[in-house]
């Protein structure tokens, strides 16, 4: 068992990543891919700190999370799919409709 | 102290990272849904070094067995595969690196700086049946909200993803023939 700062580093750097991909990519699935790596490495987090304090609260958060992960992933894909039937796109630059 | 177990640790932690950056950077999308795989593995390890061994199992079979079917699913369906362009472009963008830093420097000096109590080593022992017991008393309200939100999801994706119109609507129930 490490120190839990070594886990929350980990999930940091973990956040970072998935904030990057976010910002700097153009196609919407690699977006949606970052997000579940943001959500997991919040997951790392909230397991690492609960398991130290030998206290489950933080699995069952972390449960939690990932039900709404889950859920997000099976509306965005359907979002994106039917985008992509009325666009033949995903590329986040060109969906600019909704733009001010 | 660096023992095997601290190794195999710094193993997994290096795969997890090395793979979510490979998703978040590689052009191809199909090799960043495989990278993707990988990183989802080795966070499923990680919960095993803290003893949370049914949050692994989860893992695995929530994002490896489901997110990961469907995003690979969504990747198949929206790229035109036998074309060559199915690869999108990476341009490298330093406000997103700073963003990236700025934001890593706030977390990891919260990580370090925080004084966690000392604890006796961790023993690892089931957490299931306590995780079953923590839902089903104090976290009932959030569990049930949970199904609810679930439900509603797979409503909502099985609608949006049906094709438009009544006429594909209709051949879309009928009989095989």
């Amino acid at each position: 068992m490490m120190e839990p700062a070594a886990y929350l580093l980990l999930s940091g750097i973990l956040f970072g990543i998935g904030v990057v991909g976010v910002v700097a990519r153009k196609n919407a699935l690699i977006i949606l891919m970052s997000v579940e790596i943001m959500l997991n490495g919040v997951n790392v987090a909230f397991i690492a700190v609960g398991s130290h304090l030998g206290d489950v609260t933080g699995s069952v958060f972390a449960f939690m999370v990932m039900t709404v992960a889950a859920a997000e992933a099976a509306v965005g894909l359907a979002i994106l799919i039917a985008i992509y039937r009325l666009k033949e796109t995903i590329d986040i630059t060109e969906l600019n409709v909704l733009k001010w | 102290m660096t023992g095997p177990a601290d190794l195999i640790f710094y193993f997994v932690a290096a795969l997890t990272v090395a793979s979510a950056i490979l998703v978040a950077t590689l052009p191809n999308i199909i090799y960043s849904a495989v990278a993707l795989l990988f990183s989802f593995a080795g966070v499923a390890g990680l919960y095993v070094f803290v003893s949370a061994d049914f949050l692994a199992a989860t893992q695995v079979l929530v994002y490896v067995g489901g997110i990961l079917i469907l995003i690979l699913f969504a990747v198949f369906l929206s790229n035109r595969i036998s074309t060559v362009k199915i690869s999108n472009p990476v341009h490298f963008n330093w406000q997103a690196a700073l963003l990236c830093l700025a934001l890593f420097g706030v977390l990891s000096y919260t990580a370090v700086s925080t004084k966690f109590p000392v604890k006796p080593g961790l023993s690892y022992q089931p957490t299931t049946a306590e995780i079953g017991e923590l839902l089903m008393t104090r976290y009932l309200l959030p569990f049930e909200v949970a199904s609810v939100l679930l439900l509603a999801a797979l409503i909502g994706a099985a609608l949006l993803s049906r094709p438009e119109g009544e006429k594909e609507r209709s051949a879309d129930m009928e009989e095989p023939k």
